[in-house]
């Protein structure tokens, strides 16, 4: 059997490259996507937690992480696509004035 | 001694790491984004180790074949010249890291003191007897009623927002256009 905790530490490793990506890249597109590897990190700790609890609480709301994770990511990129026709970059480091 | 679930999982959890790390470092966008899909095969791996097989198809469907997807899209329409890096010294590195190092720290220290709860009805017999689709529809149509509502009206707000975010300015205009030019044009 597979102890609880390798599955915390897996969790928590992810999560910190996550934090590590969203901290370091300069493009927006790459940022998002860190987000994303956050959000699986959380859902992944809650699977475990759900399946060693012998609860299904961790399973659905991960099933809602999914849904909400995807509804962000396609309002998000929305916003990149009308940041890029407007100022034809995507890095954060050009876009850093509220006006244009 | 190491029996096989633990190999697998030893497997998955090498492959997630890696995966990510290269995922956040490469330069070129694209890269980037294949590897994160890779990487989501292997999280719906782990999954199916937790005894959560719906939660596995619903990952590779939802995550890595629609959002996934959507992010390669928006790569290839920004398609910028992906190996154009302005300035190669990135002052937010050590920082970055110092505070994932910090986090990862922090979070290790925490892990030890973790006790589980009251376990729950639904234990991994009972689970496995009843199949997971059929579990998790129970529980999300019964107790769960209320956030599966919210969430379908989220995703109501998602798509209409995505639509009136990435709809092009022209057509906006020229109606506007249009419409004001007629009475000037009757007035004269």
């Amino acid at each position: 059997m597979i102890p609880i905790t390798w599955y915390l530490i897996l969790s928590a490793a992810l999560l910190s490259i996550g934090v590590y990506g969203f901290l370091t890249r300069r493009n927006v597109i790459i940022m998002f996507l860190s987000i994303e590897l956050m959000l699986n990190a959380a859902a992944l700790n809650l699977v475990a937690c759900s399946h060693y609890l012998g609860d299904l609480r961790g399973q659905t709301l991960t099933f809602f992480i999914i849904a909400v994770a995807a509804a962000e990511a396609a309002i998000g990129l929305a916003i990149v696509v009308c940041m890029f026709r407007n100022m034809h970059t995507v890095s954060v480091e050009e876009i850093c004035q509220l006006k244009g | 001694m190491i029996s096989l679930p633990q190999i697998i999982f030893c497997y998955f959890a090498a492959a997630i790491i890696t995966l990510s790390g290269m995922a956040v470092t490469l330069r070129n966008p694209v890269h980037c984004v294949l590897l994160v899909l890779l990487m989501f095969f292997h999280m719906a791996g782990v999954y199916l180790t937790l005894n959560a097989e719906f939660l596995a198809a619903v990952q590779i469907i939802v995550y890595a074949g629609a959002i996934l997807v959507l992010y390669l899209f928006v790569v290839f329409l920004v398609n910028l010249k992906a190996n154009a890096p302005t300035q190669r010294l990135n002052t937010s590195q050590p920082i970055g890291g110092a505070i994932a190092a910090l986090l990862f720290a922090l979070l290790l220290y925490g892990i030890p003191s973790f006790k589980l709860g009251t376990p729950g009805k639904w234990t991994v017999a009972t689970l496995q007897q009843v199949g997971n689709t059929k579990a998790l529809g129970i529980e999300l149509f019964t107790t769960y009623l209320l956030p599966f509502e919210i969430t379908g009206i989220i995703l109501l707000v998602a798509v209409v927002g995505g639509i009136v975010l990435a709809r092009r300015e022209n057509e906006v205009t020229d109606t506007a256009n249009t419409s004001h030019q007629d009475p000037e044009k009757e007035q004269r």
